[in-house]
């Protein structure tokens, strides 16, 4: 177990494409930090430079007390899980399992009982002697899970290890790696381009884009108090609307924009702004309804209303409450209170 | 209704899968019997006697000798072209294959500058005429005193085995998932043990078809062996066939004899490693 710092870690492809731009991170020992943002940020790349898969064009990257900046990923001592699960086919599970204590040189009735272990806690006993291709897709993302626990590296390194399950089976795979993270503590680092997995999973969510960090706090405070729009927009699901403060009688600098999420927007009989229900989607639990504002130059407006929704076509009042309200730099997209 | 639009479309497919299920079963024999013609034609003249080979209906064998047999092995001595094309066959893809499969390793999977350029040398190599490289070879060979010997014929052979085998397994080795390697790499092996371990027997049908396209290629190979041998004891497989010929006639029994015997060891490889060629080893490797 070990804490990762990244200090000024850049990192620019021979193409000229610039992954990475000056970062800086800390990871704390034990800590579960979720990297999330839309494809192409630079998430995976992190993650890879973290691994030594990588080399980066600048910065440093210490693991525990150690610079492992120019050392191979072999001697970094992390374990990774890939988005391919990236089992090795012509091998058995349980030789999955082990090759990386036979890799490290562990003793060999050692390994065996550390197999048997994993394979014990997992569940996975009964497939221990068949190959990858023998096995459905949760089985498999349990096994690339098995073989980086078996090996009790200095931390984890996940990538998108969820993305291949059908729902189901990705809410029980995500409780379990939270349970799996209690008990053993070791330091996650996981990528997801899943803003939902990020909010359930993370200690902390580092939320990225274009290769640099736009915000680092614990999940609800990433929901609660986003820094800018692009992390207002990307976490919350159904997106956060935005409207001109002067609209809702915001006193605001020109151009500010209120932002609210559609949870928050109530409905009534008199309120704020007048509105036309355009689209009502029922979600069973509540509805999701796409609402035209009356007044000029405002778009539609998400909100998510419990219980009976009004028909499409109706006309409603629309209230967007104070406190709820996040103000934002329509320019800078910088958050202004 | 639903009942009639089972029918037509059973009637539909049933009509549309006629022609395909007679087109290609017939085209595929077809194509077996043009493949097999010559063989069999091959086989059964070097079972006929002389005098009958060029009767009308040489297919079908009215009588059975094993003479061009007997004299290919008791007055040829058969077995000395057959060792030393084993010979120099065999060591040239042992040889070319495990440096081939290293190079092409490097080329599809590290960051170098200058890549493209060595693959297209490489491939540029291979398409060179060898009628054109037999002086300087020639030449060459004869100042390291190397005519006339087994090592004589390796090293001309390796330089068109190894540039065929570095083109064939560069592919093979791209397409193999990068991810499998990364997570060895991870797990603690060093990028030579990741290859050992993990992309060589994953890449093992790749590396069969190149081993037996080079084993190939240097059993038939003919003018760097009629050029750099000089003697019956250093003759190939091909050369010793042709220089069969005397001045008066040509021994056709024996040369039909000496192809099927010649056709033996290469089909018995082919064989071998026909299992290992059957490429699907990757599948369940990643998603899906």
């Amino acid at each position: 177990m070990a804490a990762i710092t990244l200090t000024g870690l850049a990192k620019t492809f021979p193409n000229g494409h610039v992954a990475i731009r000056h970062l800086d991170l800390r990871i704390d020992d034990g800590e579960f930090l979720v990297l999330v943002g839309p494809s192409g940020c630079g998430k995976s790349t992190l993650l890879r430079l973290i691994a030594g898969l990588e080399t980066p064009t600048a910065g440093r990257i210490v693991i525990g007390d150690v610079d492992v900046t120019a050392h191979s990923p072999q001697r970094r001592d992390l374990a990774m899980v890939f988005q391919s699960y990236a089992l090795y086919p012509h091998m058995t599970v349980r030789d999955n399992l082990g090759y990386g204590l036979k890799a490290r040189g562990t003793d060999r009735a050692v390994a065996a009982q550390l197999v048997a272990d994993v394979a014990a806690a997992l569940d996975i006993q009964t497939l221990l002697d068949r190959r990858p291709a023998q096995l459905s897709g949760g089985e498999r993302q349990r096994v690339a899970l098995g073989r980086a626990i078996v090996r009790q590296p200095k931390a984890f390194l996940l990538d998108e290890p969820l993305s291949n399950l059908d729902p189901a089976l990705r809410a029980q795979a995500r409780a379990e790696l939270r349970r799996l993270h209690r008990t053993l503590g070791t330091t996650v680092v996981y990528v997801t381009h899943d803003q939902e997995e990020a909010m359930t999973l993370g200690g902390r969510v580092a939320v990225m884009r274009e290769g640099a960090i736009e915000q680092v706090a614990p999940p609800l405070d990433v929901y609660a108090r986003p820094v800018n729009m692009f992390v207002a927009k990307f976490i919350g699901a159904p997106s956060m609307n935005f409207v001109p403060a002067t609209l809702v009688g915001i006193e605001a600098p020109s151009g500010a924009l209120a932002g609210i999420r559609p949870h928050d927007v109530t409905l009534g009989a008199d309120g704020q702004m007048h509105a036309t229900v355009e689209l009502v989607e029922p979600r069973g639990h509540d509805s999701l309804l796409h609402l035209r504002l009356d007044s000029p130059g405002a778009e539609s407006v998400l909100a998510v209303i419990a219980g009976a929704a009004p028909p499409a076509g109706a006309r409603v009042f629309l209230t967007l409450p104070a406190d709820r309200r996040h103000l934002f730099d329509g320019r800078t997209g910088v958050r202004l209170r | 209704m639903g009942a009639f639009t089972r029918t037509l479309a059973h009637r539909s497919a049933v009509v549309s899968s006629r022609p395909v299920s007679l087109v290609l079963p017939m085209a595929g024999a077809l194509l077996l019997a043009a493949l097999l013609f010559p063989i069999c034609w091959m086989l059964a003249a070097s079972l006929m006697p002389e005098s009958r080979l060029f009767e009308s209906r040489p297919l079908l064998p009215t009588a059975v000798t094993f003479e061009h047999y007997r004299a290919l092995f008791d007055e040829r001595d058969f077995l000395v072209p057959i060792r030393n094309s084993l010979l120099v066959s065999g060591l040239t893809t042992l040889v070319a294959v495990p440096v081939a499969a290293l190079c092409a390793y490097a080329l599809a999977r590290l960051r170098m500058r200058g890549k493209g350029l060595v693959l297209a040398c490489v491939l540029a190599i291979s398409m060179f005429p060898q009628i054109s490289i037999v002086p300087p070879l020639y030449l060459i060979l004869r100042e390291l005193r190397l005519l006339n010997t087994y090592p004589g014929l390796v090293l001309p052979y390796l330089t068109f085995s190894m540039p065929l085998g570095v083109w064939l397994l560069t592919g093979f080795f791209r397409q193999l998932p990068k991810d499998l390697e990364e997570a060895a790499m991870l797990d603690g092996a060093t990028r030579m043990r990741a290859l050992r371990d993990v992309v060589l027997p994953l890449a093992a049908p790749g590396i069969a078809s190149t081993a037996i396209l080079t084993f190939l290629y240097c059993w038939n190979e003919f003018l760097f062996a009629l050029s750099f041998t000089l003697g019956p004891d250093r003759y190939t497989v091909p050369v010793a066939i042709t220089l069969f010929r005397g001045r008066y006639q040509v021994p056709w029994g024996q040369v039909l004899a000496a192809t099927v015997v010649a056709t033996i060891p290469v089909a018995l490889l082919v064989l071998a490693c026909q299992r290992r060629i059957v490429a699907g080893l990757t599948v369940g490797a990643t998603k899906g």
